[in-house]
């Protein structure tokens, strides 16, 4: 749908929902859209990432199609979502990797695994895919701790660069020239974000099928928590190496080892499960172009999450090089696209609920 | 025992339909119920609702600070004009003391009122979500307990021996079946979708009548009580009516194109002059007679006018009003005589005391000097561009003829006698007991309760 018949039908649908306000203990969404009267396209990306697409107003609606009022906001904002994340995607050129996730996130791993596999051959030698490596320092032999550090920092950074520039001028937009990032507004977005509250859909939790339920909030939580355990992981890695002067692979109880484990498993189960809820899930109220999106990102996240894990499972074996060629890989192709795809969901969802926060407290 | 394909046959699927089924199935009796929509129109005129009157001693799950059973009844004599059935008026103000805490065992969440209607928050529970939420929860519940629903199932006829019914003849697409069951209940609502049926009492207006719920309350069900023999109840010309937009559905608009515009303005007919105090009362105890008044008017016509000062001063509809710069502009707009317009507005301008400070959300006796008829409160000049109307015809929310009931729900037939295993609850014997006027909620309390004394006598007597 073309972005100003995007504005105008939402402008169409919530005038009925402002007359109704049968939802609004389902969320946020519903209260900001009262405060205004008429909805314009920075009203859009704001409202389009305060909903947390529990679907709950699409299952409770009087005037679902066939009625003539036509009303179907999840599916509306899901599409709007996508047009935010196309729009502020920083540089436009990547951001137009939105428009085919799938292929993005294919191409993106076979470009890292390709990487790193010629890099492993120039350096340490085509026999390190293949040969076991025991001991202190067993990756690196695999390799250099410079090469994996270093491009790995360059390519989050630069990632984080162009989140960050996008969420700035997504910040502006749906401000409307306010600064709305108060202490207060921040603490009470942060807690709403970490909570997934608006999960929760008032008590009733999520539609997928013919009733709400809690299994998208828990797996949610559970991806969240994962990738969050992940990097406390990496960080502890790091803190070992450097410090402590203690190289990798560690032992299995050793905190960096338990981190990982916990968080890894956490993803691929909670990934699985989203995948499984996504799979049986009403279509009506959902957006195809958002599904592909979930899917390549849940797919790049079950791919980083099970070759870490198969990865510490044998990293003793002769398939260690290979598995870890495969695992940087996968995560070189995350890190690539993660300001491109479903990722940044995290990050306009956090600045619209600041703004709501900031909104509801009232001048 | 004679072969029957169920204990209960419930004729209905809105929420009296529901309370019943559930708690006949509770009690152990096979339960059938009967819809007439499809799935995605099941729940009747409950669909369209939010909350739920209930009396409570002290603040509960559903509504803070204590509403007493005797301020509720005293609330249902002042609306009715003591034109209620003291024994089951009393049943059920006392009953729905015990509807919060029932309705989350059955899985409702309660909220907290919703913005604009701080006006109920004591007396009334809101339920998350709405009626459809509430009706989802039910069919759910209901489902799981293993009430058979079926859907697209138009009841036709009540076959019954003397005081006894044997079975639900209902209609399958496009096939006659015949359910033998020990009881049933009907709670299929009121007629008021019924076009030809209200024409009988309100002739060729009925056909300008905007019907604000589901086409589905047709009146059949209540019908094939009346063929068997049921005694009837209720003024057959009572009707709750709004005013709601003119350019709202036919059918099934709901709350969402009721215009509560008119305390901010004034109201003209079709040939542009005022016709009632816009300003009599406050307006949640004014808006359900301006469907009526508007059914009085020539054409069922009326337009709500108002000016830039107060456009915002209240919940909006779903259409936006029509807009103009002048009077004349919006006149023509809206299909109206210019002259006629602005005369009506000079008149109305002229008489406003300048001097009184208008408050809206309270009574504050700014009223119109010299003019007939008034404007009571609220009465300050039109004359702030740009100008709004809203175009008016009657939205028709519920009708009150039913059939008569005892305390135990059981029909009563014409004879004064009662049927053995025939019980009623919801819309379609509400008016024993709200004969007239309206109560916010109330209409669920009752069918709640009726629904569930329904259920369980039609349970008993099904399994005795």
């Amino acid at each position: 749908m073309l972005e100003l018949d995007l504005t105008a039908e939402l402008d169409r649908q919530l005038s009925v929902c402002n007359a109704c306000r049968y939802c609004e203990g389902f969320c946020a969404v519903f209260g900001a859209a009262q405060l205004r009267t008429a909805i314009g396209s920075g009203d859009v990306a704001y409202l389009a990432n305060l909903c947390h697409d529990c679907r709950m107003c699409y299952d409770a609606c009087m005037f679902t199609p066939p009625h003539e009022f036509a009303i179907n906001i999840p599916a509306a904002m899901t599409e709007a979502r996508v047009q935010t994340y196309e729009r502020y995607g920083t540089p436009p050129v990547l951001a137009r990797m939105i428009r085919a996730p799938r292929r993005g996130a294919l191409v993106a791993v076979l470009a890292g695994v390709t990487i790193v596999a010629l890099a492993v051959t120039f350096s340490a030698g085509a026999a390190a895919l293949w040969t076991p490596q025991l001991g202190p320092g067993a990756f690196y032999r695999v390799l250099p701790y410079a090469a994996m550090v270093v491009s790995a920092l360059a390519l989050a950074l630069f990632g984080l660069v162009c989140i960050a520039l996008g969420a700035r001028r997504y910040a502006r937009d749906i401000g409307a020239g306010e600064r709305f990032a108060t202490p207060a507004a921040l603490r009470t977005a942060l807690r709403d974000a970490l909570s997934l509250r608006y999960l929760k859909g008032g008590g009733a939790g999520c539609y997928d099928q013919s009733r709400g339920s809690g299994r998208r909030r828990f797996f949610h939580a559970l991806v969240f928590w994962g990738v969050l355990a992940d990097f406390a992981a990496t960080t502890s890695a790091a803190v070992l190496q450097e410090f402590l002067h203690a190289l990798p692979p560690y032992p299995y109880w050793s905190v960096p080892v338990v981190l990982g484990t916990g968080g890894g498993v956490a993803i691929v189960v909670g990934a699985a499960g989203l995948i499984a809820v996504k799979v049986r899930s009403d279509p009506r109220p959902a957006s195809t172009r958002m599904i592909a999106l979930d899917y390549a990102f849940l797919g790049l996240l079950e791919l980083v999450a099970s070759t870490g894990l198969a990865l510490l499972a044998l990293r003793s074996t002769s398939v260690m090089g290979a598995l870890l060629v495969l695992h940087l890989g996968a995560v070189a192709g995350l890190f690539a696209t993660a300001p491109y795809g479903k990722f940044v969901h995290a990050v306009y969802r956090v600045v619209a609920l600041v703004k709501n926060a900031h909104e509801q407290a009232g001048p | 025992m004679h072969s029957r394909e169920a204990d209960v046959a419930v004729c209905g699927g809105g929420n009296a339909a529901l309370c019943a089924a559930i708690v006949a199935r509770r009690t152990g009796a096979s339960v059938v119920l009967l819809e007439r929509a499809p799935l995605h129109m099941r729940g009747g005129n409950t669909r369209h609702t939010r909350d739920i009157r209930i009396a409570h001693d002290a603040p509960n799950a559903a509504a803070a600070e204590a509403y007493t059973e005797e301020e509720l009844f005293a609330d249902l004599l002042r609306v009715t004009g003591g034109e209620t059935d003291e024994p089951l008026a009393r049943l059920t103000v006392r009953e729905s003391t015990t509807l919060a805490d029932w309705m989350a065992e059955q899985g409702v969440r309660w909220q907290k009122p919703l913005n604009g209607t701080l006006h109920l928050s004591r007396t009334n529970g809101f339920f998350l979500g709405g009626g459809k939420h509430l009706v989802n929860t039910y069919y759910e519940t209901a489902l799981r307990l293993g009430v058979r629903v079926v859907y697209g199932a138009t009841v036709r006829e009540l076959s019954h021996d003397g005081a006894r019914v044997t079975a639900v003849v209902y209609e399958d697409g496009a096939c006659d079946r015949r359910l033998a069951c020990g009881a049933v209940v009907v709670a299929a609502g009121g007629f008021e979708a019924d076009v030809e049926w209200l024409r009988e009492y309100w002739g060729d207006a009925a056909s300008r009548f905007a019907i604000r719920g589901t086409p589905y309350n047709t009146g059949i069900a209540l019908k094939a009580m009346y063929t068997a023999g049921a005694r009837r109840a209720g003024d057959p010309r009572g009707l709750h009516c709004v005013a709601v937009d003119a350019r709202a559905p036919r059918f099934d608009g709901g709350i969402v194109t009721r215009i509560d515009a008119i305390p901010f303005g004034i109201v003209v007919n079709a040939a542009g002059e005022r016709f009632y105090d816009e300003g009599e009362d406050l307006w949640p105890k004014r808006y359900a007679i301006w469907g009526k008044l508007i059914a009085d008017q020539a054409g069922q016509a009326a337009y709500a006018i108002f000016d830039a000062k107060t456009a915002r001063s209240f919940i909006p509809s779903a259409f936006r009003p029509e807009r103009a710069e002048s009077l004349e502009a919006l006149a023509a707009v809206l299909g109206l005589d210019a002259a006629s317009l602005v005369k009506t507005v000079a008149a109305f301008n002229a008489a406003i005391r300048p001097e009184c400070g208008v408050q809206l959300g309270a009574l504050d006796g700014c009223a119109t000097a010299g003019l007939t008829p008034p404007k009571s409160n609220w009465a300050q000049r039109i004359d702030t561009p740009p100008f709004y109307g809203y175009p008016l015809r009657p939205g028709v929310t519920f009708t009150y003829l039913g059939v008569g009931v005892d305390t135990e729900a059981h029909v009563l037939r014409a004879d004064g006698t009662r049927f053995e295993n025939l019980f009623a609850a919801g819309e379609c014997m509400a008016g024993n007991i709200l004969s007239r006027g309206y109560l916010a909620g109330f209409g669920l309390t009752i069918g709640s309760v009726f629904g569930r004394i329904a259920g369980a006598q039609a349970a008993q007597y099904a399994r005795a």
